[in-house]
C-alpha cells in the first residue's frame, strides 16, 4: 500500500458517527470510485487489465487524479483482459484483476470468466452497471451481469450501498483466492461510484456461509498411508490443485521415497518433473500410451487435486478398472462427483501431503516400474522425422533453447496437445492453458498477463498457438508491443483448424467441412510488424534453430514466429471421445521410424 | 455394457456406491429427497439456489421459501430426485454456495412435512351440501364462498393433498394452487 493511501484512509476513518460525518464533511468524503481504487491498493493489487466506458468513467477519472499504486493496462478487448488476468494469476499465484464497463464490456468478459471458473483461477472482475434506479429499464449499455454470470462465477456481488463497497472488495478477493479458487464478479452501479462515504478498508470480514478446509481428517490420512504401503501397483494421478496449493515439492518427495510413478493431468503438468524416471507424463485422451496403460493396470490410484474430467477418463465405466482410489481435494463437491472413491480426503492438498509425507515409508515396486518401462519402450512419445516441418520438433527445439525453464502458454487444439506432450515440464506454474473450457484465443492474452506478472524475473514466456486460435485475440499483440514485453509468440500454421480437421479425417471420412483457414489467414509476419512486433517465418526443419536464434535476440518487444507446418500431422496417441481408455489409437508410424 | 458378473470388484463397488444399475438396460434406483436449506435472506441467494439446479441438471420437484426464525435468513424446502451419486452432488453443491448457511437432508430423519393447497370449485347452491360433506372428511376449511363458487384450504402431507384434489375431480374444479412442501425435523436441530 502506498503512503498516500495510508494517509487518506486515516483522514477518512473519522471517529464521528457516519451520519454526522456525512453531514459535516460530505464534500471531502471520497467517492465510490475513489473507495474502489483505495480498496484495490489496500488489497495489494499490482496490475489491472481494463477497458473504460461510460459506466466506469468515474473510476478512470479518479485513477487519472490519484495515480494509484497499481498499474493499469489498457487491453484492446475485454475478453483479452480476462485472459490476461488469468495468465497473471496462473503465473504468479496471485489474484488477477479486471475492470470493464457495463453491458458489452461485461458480456465480453463472459468467456474469460467461464474459463477461470472451469480452471479454478482466482480473478476479480469489476463491471460497471447503469445507475441503480435505471436497472431493469433496458437502459443504454445495460445487461444483467450478475444474472448472466451466475453459473460461471464462484460468487458475485451487486453493490447497492457505497458504504458496503470496501468490505465487498475485500470479500471478493478473499473468496477468489481461498478454498478452490475461482472468478468473482463485482457489479458497480454508476450512482454508487458517485456517492460518497467514509473510507476504511476492513481488517477482517465475516462471510457466514463460507468456510475453507485445511488439514485432512487424520484417520483418513492414516488409512490412505496404509493403502499406499500395501499397494503393489500404485500410481499418482496429479491435477492442477496440487500446483495451486503449492504441494508439488511434497508430492515429489513422497513419490520418490515410495517409488510411486506419477501421471499428471493437463493442468498438473509441472507438478512433478517430467524428466524424472518415475514420470509417465500426461494421461487421458492425448496422454502417453504408457500413462494410460498404467492407469488401466494400477491397483491404487492416488488422485491429488484432480477432478476426473471426461478428457482424462474417457468412458468412465471402463476406466482404471482395478484401482482402489484415494482422492485428496479441497472441494467436497469434486469428491465422488464422477467416480465414487474408496478413500476420500477433504483438505488443502499441500497440507494433506504434509500429513502423508510423515506417514509414507520408503518402498519400492521393481516389477511395476519395470512393466511401465516396458510399456514406455513399446510405444514412446515421438514423431516422424522425414524432412517435413512438424510442430513437435519445434516444441522440442523451444524446450532445448529454454532448458525447460520457460513459462509455456498454449492455446486450444492440436498446438495445445503438442505443447503438453513435448515440452517436458519440470517446474510448477510453467504450463498455462485453457483446459476445462477449451477457449481458443486464450494463449496470446494469457501469455501477455503472465509476462506482466513475471517482469524482472528473467523468465521466458512462450505463447504457442495455431493459426485458428491466434486470430481470436490477435489485437492484444499491440498491447504487448506497447509495453515492450519480450513475448515469444509461436504460430504453428497448418492452414486448418487442426484438431477439428483431425476428427474429420479420423471419424468423419475426411469431410473437411469449414476447417480450411488458408483463404482467410493473414500474412502473419506482416501482421506482427503492423502491431510493432518482430515477425519471423520458417517452413523448413533446418531453419528452426536459426529462427529461434533470431527470436531470442530480440528483448524489447514481442516476436511472432510463424512456422508453416504440414497440414496432415495429427496428435497421437488418442482415445476417441467417449471411448474406453483401452481403445487408445497409437501413432501410425512405428518406433523404428524415429530417429 | 458388461453383465454384472463381468465387472471387476472395483467397478462393482463404484456402481453400487453411485446407486447405478448393474444391468445393461436397467434403470438406476432413483429416490425422492426432501432437503431443508438455510440461506442469507437476499434475492441473490434464492436465485443462486434455483440456478444451481438448472446449471447442474438436477431435478427440482418443488421449492418453497420464506423468512426463517432470523429474518436475515431464508429457509427453503426443496424436493429433488436422483440416484445416490446425484443426491450426494445436490447436497455438496448446495453447501458450496457462498450464501448457504445450512443444508439438511431430512428424508430419512424423523420429520414432519406439510403442504398447503387452495382449491376453487364452480358450483351452484344445490351442489354445495354434497361438496361440503366431502371436504369435511379432509378437515378442509371454506375460505371463500360466492353464489357460483366455493374455495377451500387444505393442509397436510402431500399424499393427503393429492387425495383431496383427486376426490374433487368429480366436481367442476376451477383452480388449484399448491404451496409445495415445507419440512422440519421433529427434534431440536438445524436452526440454532
Amino acid at each position: 500500500m502506498s503512503s498516500s493511501s495510508l494517509s487518506t484512509s486515516q483522514q477518512m476513518n473519522s471517529q464521528l458517527e457516519p451520519s454526522k460525518a456525512a453531514a459535516m464533511a460530505a464534500p471531502t468524503l471520497p467517492t465510490g470510485a475513489e473507495i474502489l481504487i483505495r480498496s484495490m491498493e489496500a488489497e495489494g493489487v499490482e496490475i489491472v487489465f481494463g477497458h473504460p466506458g461510460g459506466a466506469v468513467i468515474a473510476i478512470y477519472d479518479e485513477m487519472h487524479r490519484i495515480n494509484p499504486s497499481f498499474e493499469h493496462v489498457l487491453v484492446r478487448h475485454e475478453q483479452g483482459g480476462t485472459h490476461a488476468a488469468e495468465g497473471y494469476a496462473k503465473a504468479t499465484g496471485k489474484v488477477g484483476t479486471v475492470l470493464v464497463t457495463s453491458g458489452p464490456g461485461a458480456t465480453n468478459c463472459v468467456t474469460g470468466i467461464a474459463d477461470a471458473y472451469m480452471d479454478s483461477i482466482p480473478i476479480v472482475v469489476f463491471t460497471g452497471q447503469v445507475p441503480t434506479k435505471m436497472i431493469g429499464n433496458d437502459a443504454f449499455q445495460e445487461c444483467d451481469t450478475i444474472g448472466v454470470t451466475r453459473s460461471i462465477t464462484k460468487h458475485s456481488f451487486l453493490v447497492r450501498d457505497v458504504r458496503d463497497l470496501a468490505a465487498t472488495v475485500k470479500k471478493a478477493y478473499y473468496i477468489a483466492r481461498t478454498g478452490r479458487p475461482g472468478p468473482v464478479v463485482v457489479d458497480l452501479p454508476k450512482d454508487i461510484l458517485a456517492a460518497r462515504a467514509p473510507f476504511r478498508y476492513p481488517d477482517s470480514i465475516t462471510i457466514p456461509g463460507y468456510s475453507t478446509v485445511g488439514k485432512g481428517n487424520s484417520g483418513q490420512v492414516k488409512k490412505a498411508a496404509e493403502m499406499i504401503q500395501q499397494a503393489e501397483r500404485p500410481l499418482f494421478y496429479v491435477g492442477g490443485g496440487t500446483i495451486i496449493s503449492g504441494g508439488a515439492e511434497k508430492l515429489t518427495s513422497i513419490a520418490r521415497r515410495a517409488n510411486i510413478p506419477v501421471t499428471t493431468t493437463l493442468h498438473g503438468l509441472g507438478s512433478f518433473p517430467e524428466n524424472d524416471p518415475l514420470s509417465v507424463g500426461m494421461l487421458g485422451m492425448h496422454g502417453t500410451w504408457y500413462a494410460n496403460q498404467a492407469v488401466q493396470n494400477t491397483d491404487l490410484l492416488i488422485a491429488v487435486g484432480a477432478r476426473f474430467d471426461d478428457r482424462v477418463t474417457g468412458k468412465i465405466e471402463a476406466w482404471a478398472p482395478h484401482a482402489k482410489i484415494i482422492h485428496i481435494d479441497i472441494d467436497p463437491a469434486c469428491i465422488s462427483k464422477n467416480v465414487p472413491v474408496d478413500c476420500p480426503i477433504l483438505g488443502d492438498v499441500s497440507l494433506v501431503l504434509d500429513q502423508l509425507d510423515s506417514l509414507v515409508e520408503e518402498n519400492d515396486h521393481p516389477e511395476w516400474l519395470a512393466q511401465i518401462d516396458a510399456w514406455r519402450q513399446e510405444c514412446p512419445l515421438d514423431f516422424e522425422r522425414d524432412g517435413a516441418l512438424r510442430p513437435q520438433e519445434i516444441i522440442r527445439a523451444i524446450r532445448d533453447r529454454t532448458e525447460g525453464e520457460a513459462v509455456v502458454v498454449t492455446d486450444v487444439g492440436q498446438n495445445q496437445m503438442w505443447g503438453a506432450q513435448f515440452y517436458s515440464y519440470v517446474n510448477p506454474r510453467s504450463h498455462i492453458t485453457s483446459g476445462g473450457l477449451g477457449t481458443m484465443g486464450f494463449s496470446l492474452p494469457a501469455a501477455m498477463g503472465a509476462a506482466f506478472g513475471l517482469r524482472g524475473t528473467g523468465r521466458d514466456v512462450v505463447s504457442i498457438n495455431g493459426d485458428g486460435g491466434v486470430m481470436m485475440n490477435i489485437q492484444e499483440l499491440g498491447v504487448a508491443a506497447a509495453h515492450g514485453l519480450p513475448l515469444k509468440v509461436v504460430i504453428l500454421n497448418n492452414s486448418f483448424l487442426g484438431m477439428v480437421r483431425q476428427w474429420q479425417e479420423l471419424f468423419h471420412d475426411e469431410r473437411y467441412s469449414h476447417t480450411h483457414l488458408e483463404p482467410t489467414n493473414p500474412d502473419f509476419v506482416a501482421l506482427a510488424k503492423a502491431f510493432g512486433c518482430e515477425g519471423l517465418y520458417c517452413d523448413d526443419p533446418e531453419d528452426i534453430e536459426k529462427t529461434l536464434d533470431a527470436a531470442w535476440a530480440v528483448t524489447d518487444r514481442p516476436v511472432v514466429m510463424e512456422f508453416k507446418v504440414i497440414t496432415e500431422e495429427k496428435v497421437f496417441p488418442m482415445v476417441p471421445a467417449g471411448a474406453a481408455t483401452d481403445d487408445m489409437i497409437t501413432a501410425v508410424f512405428s518406433p523404428e521410424d524415429c530417429a | 455394457m458388461q453383465e454384472a458378473s463381468h465387472f471387476t470388484p472395483q467397478q462393482l463397488f463404484r456402481k453400487q456406491a453411485a446407486g447405478e444399475s448393474l444391468h445393461p438396460d436397467g434403470e438406476d434406483a432413483v429416490h425422492r429427497h426432501v432437503l431443508t436449506v438455510l440461506v442469507e435472506n437476499t434475492i441473490g441467494a434464492l436465485n443462486r439456489v434455483a440456478n444451481l439446479f438448472s446449471q447442474r441438471g438436477f431435478n427440482l420437484e418443488s421449492v418453497t421459501v420464506g423468512e426463517a426464525r432470523d429474518p436475515s435468513q431464508s429457509r427453503l424446502t426443496l424436493v429433488t430426485t436422483g440416484n445416490d451419486r446425484i443426491i450426494g452432488q445436490v447436497l455438496k453443491q448446495l453447501h458450496g454456495l457462498i450464501d448457504t448457511l445450512e443444508v439438511d437432508d431430512v428424508t430419512h430423519e424423523d420429520h414432519v412435512e406439510r403442504e398447503l393447497c387452495l382449491v376453487k370449485i364452480r358450483c351452484n347452491s344445490e351442489e354445495r351440501a354434497s361438496i361440503l360433506a366431502v371436504v369435511d372428511i379432509f378437515r378442509a376449511n371454506v375460505v371463500n364462498i360466492t353464489p357460483d363458487s366455493l374455495t377451500f384450504e387444505v393442509t397436510g402431507p402431500t399424499a393427503k393433498v393429492n387425495a383431496f384434489i383427486g376426490l374433487l375431480k368429480d366436481y367442476d374444479l376451477s383452480e388449484v394452487a399448491r404451496s409445495g412442501r415445507v419440512a422440519m425435523r421433529r427434534r431440536l436441530a438445524f436452526e440454532h
